[in-house]
């Protein structure tokens, strides 16, 4: 890591500036509107899906090392995972007359 | 605990009596003749506590012949059944346990143990490794799958056989509808043997990815061990599915959970998604392989690098992220309507796509290519046309709207026959007569061996081409009889006598194997193929530690390439250093033993047993973690000594270049 303490760590800081933009804008959001609490609700959410990512891949290192690319694939990989097993099974199990 | 010892035994009926008399027979000549030739030390210290990948793999591959015949055994019972209408040799329950148990061991006890078996074997000699990465799990993979086999396989003996068909949907499968405790050796057998699974799973995945020899870049891989590979990472995505399922089920059978029940607020459906989203990947993880082996199979024998590599590598990687999006085409008529069974409709008919381009690279890579007819290359050049016919048929299935039509009938049985077999079965075939000289340092009768291949794919074709016909004329899968009218009696008689010359195949291939033992010539090179990877590179059988010095790769085929520049096939004396192992253990084996107990209690519901024997696999964890045992260095004379026992045979690799 010696060559990342020479120049300035603008990475860390935009992260730093977008945690904070999102993070305020949930709280906004969530206690400032007068929105249904299912908009709030779905719009919060994805606010925290974007931070994480952000958390990830600003602060977490994960691109950096000899595992970089494999651990960009993993992550990838394993979301894309949960959201077929978890969306997917909701959708067919809640479309149709299957579900009534 | 209430024990009801009349219903422990199945009594009453005379096949299963026979069944009985035979397995008792047989353990008793098994015992009597291991005590007789004093073999029992032998088979501890050399099998049964071993962590090499070679004998682990053979024993995976064993397992594996033995379940084909008892898988096999349940499917001319069922052709006998069926073979004129109105017949009186089993009953409806009968007929239920026997297409459950054949279905279940075929996919998770034969096809399953056999391809492991052969990456055991393989790919840490492809990758030019000396093991897997965790020798020990390995073998404590194996020992749990073969407790989880040997556990579903005293079902229909003790306690009543699984008859909920080998998906086992909900709501049949439940308390509710099967009250006996067939489906619970079902619940807890599986999960036992899936966790074996996923723990190869994992093992590969490292082994693959961390252990190539030097040189070796991912895309220099041959392409059996890029099969593997993913097939590995398949495991690890979709095992836990099933693992989930599975408890899911366990809870509902034996703790009165309502996950899958119609009442209590239970969803039978999910069952089916979530044995579909496990078991739509499962059918990838065993033909990803299968297409490696081919692959190998047919460059070998058309002395042709693989044509197409990097296509192949790509369709590998599309198929598996489309195998995990194509689930709901097994269950179109549960009606997820047409928004749901139209995106899934083109995913399925996608995965075509990949799986053509590979066809198109096996035919390309045998264009003028001087193909050799061996017994492995036949199986291969069966598999082509073989398994279009699946795959067309499969295409006619996956399209949402006609699939009301075949949906539940023979079309379909016969369809997933055409795609497992050639898929399979074929690629098992061909795998064993490649590899055989490798595992055992002669090559199997290529005479005999042919006997086995056109009686096994004649009889393939005349048991299953009939049932298209059957299907499309509306004859309903797992229906035990038919009557007269139906019409239906031609077919199902040629089905039936198909069966018998496939039977007949197979019996080729196990008086082929006898004879091999008792009569091939040892005296065979390390590359009895003239091939091209790094596993021929090495003595046949394989030494323990694999490679004397691990050898240096610098594109594919290595092997080939060495060869014909004749580099790094001899070794010097100075370039032998000591070579680490690895300690065998007992531990596997024992943890199978307490796991198969304590599922067999689990399975009757007995729960204090179930625990005590629970406690055994706690204690073998625990043990396990404080076992600093660091393993073994084989020393140098001894190298030396088993390298010029093969290098010096007359037409060895250093005299072998081309």
């Amino acid at each position: 890591m010696e060559k990342h303490t020479n120049r300035f760590p603008i990475s860390h800081v935009l992260g730093f500036i977008f945690s904070l933009i999102l993070t305020f804008g949930a709280a906004y959001i969530a206690l400032k509107t007068s929105l249904s609490f299912k908009v709030i609700m779905w719009i919060i959410g994805t606010l925290a899906v974007l931070q994480a990512g952000i958390q990830l891949f600003m602060f977490m290192h994960l691109r950096e090392g000899e595992d970089g690319k494999t651990n960009v694939i993993n992550i990838v990989y394993g979301v894309f995972m949960a959201v077929v097993i978890v969306v997917g099974s909701i959708w067919v199990m809640s479309a149709g007359h299957a579900a009534h | 605990m209430g024990i009801k010892w009349d219903e422990f035994f199945i009594t009453g009926d005379p096949l299963i009596l026979g069944s009985q008399i035979a397995i008792v027979l047989t353990m008793v000549g098994i015992v009597a003749g291991v005590t007789y030739l004093k073999k029992w030390k032998w088979l501890w210290s050399e099998w049964i506590t071993t962590v090499d990948h070679k004998r682990i793999g053979i024993m995976y591959i064993i397992s594996g012949v033995l379940m084909f015949f008892r898988g096999g055994m349940d499917g001319l019972l069922m052709k006998a059944q069926t073979s004129r209408p109105e017949m009186e040799f089993l009953d409806a329950q009968h007929y239920n346990e026997i297409f459950t148990t054949h279905g279940v061991i075929m996919i998770l006890f034969m096809a399953m143990p056999m391809l492991i078996g052969i990456m055991n074997v393989v790919v840490p000699l492809q990758i030019g490794a000396r093991d897997v990465a965790f020798p020990q799990l390995n073998a404590l993979s194996f020992w749990l799958f073969f407790g989880g086999a040997m556990l579903f396989n005293i079902s229909f003996v003790i306690g009543g056989s699984p008859d909920a068909g080998w998906t086992s949907y909900f709501p049949l499968a439940g308390k509710e509808f099967s009250p006996g405790i067939g489906n619970n050796y079902y619940a807890v057998a599986l999960q036992i043997a899936g966790i074996g699974t996923l723990l190869s799973g994992i093992n590969f995945v490292v082994t693959i990815l961390k252990m190539r020899t030097k040189g070796m870049t991912l895309m220099k891989m041959p392409m059996f061990t890029w099969t593997s590979f993913i097939a590995s990472v398949i495991i690890i995505a979709a095992f836990p599915i099933f693992t989930v399922a599975l408890a899911l089920m366990t809870f509902d059978r034996l703790y009165g959970a309502h996950f899958f029940t119609l009442s209590g607020g239970g969803l039978d459906m999910l069952w089916a998604n979530l044995f579909w989203l496990w078991g739509h990947p499962e059918v990838y993880i065993l033909v990803l392989p299968a297409f490696g082996i081919y692959s190998e199979i047919i460059s070998t024998f058309s002395r042709k690098t693989l044509f197409g590599y990097k296509s192949m590598v790509l369709s590998i990687l599309i198929i598996a992220l489309l195998s995990m999006v194509v689930w709901v085409h097994h269950f179109y008529t549960m009606g997820s309507g047409p928004a749901v069974n139209s995106i899934f409709s083109i995913t399925t008919m996608a995965i075509a796509v990949p799986t053509g381009i590979k066809i198109f690279n096996w035919l390309f890579t045998m264009r003028k290519g001087r193909i050799k007819m061996t017994n492995a290359m036949l199986w291969s050049l069966a598999f082509v046309p073989c398994f279009i016919i699946g795959g067309v048929t499969g295409v006619m299935l996956g399209m949402g709207a006609a699939d009301y039509q075949y949906h539940n009938t023979l079309f379909l049985v016969a369809h997933f026959h055409y795609t497992i077999i050639p898929g399979v079965v074929f690629a098992v075939f061909a795998a064993l007569y490649y590899w055989w000289p490798k595992m055992f340092g002669f090559t199997l009768n290529e005479k005999i061996g042919r006997w086995h291949f056109w009686l096994f794919v004649i009889g393939f074709n005349a048991t299953f081409m009939p049932m298209f016909f059957l299907g499309l004329d509306g004859a309903v899968r797992r229906s035990y009889t038919y009557s007269v009218e139906s019409g239906f009696a031609p077919l199902f008689l040629v089905s039936a006598l198909g069966s018998v010359i496939l039977a007949l195949g197979f019996i080729a291939f196990c008086y082929n194997i006898y004879w091999s033992i008792r009569h091939a010539d040892r005296n065979i090179t390390g590359d009895p193929w003239n091939a091209r990877t790094l596993e021929w590179a090495t003595a046949s059988p394989v030494q323990p530690y694999n490679f004397a010095k691990l050898p240096e790769v610098d594109g594919l085929d290595p092997f080939w390439k060495m060869k014909k520049n004749n580099q790094g096939l001899t070794i010097k004396d100075s370039e032998i250093k000591e070579i680490h192992m690895p300690s065998n253990s007992g531990l596997p084996f024992i943890m199978g033993v307490a796991f198969g107990v304590a599922g067999f209690f689990l399975v009757f519901e007995w729960h204090i047993a179930a625990a005590i024997a629970a406690i055994g696999i706690i204690a073998g964890l625990i043990y396990r973690s404080f076992d600093y045992d660091e393993g073994y260095h084989i020393p140098v004379d001894e190298i030396k000594e088993t390298e010029s026992k093969w290098r010096n045979v007359e037409g060895e690799v250093h005299n072998y270049v081309k």
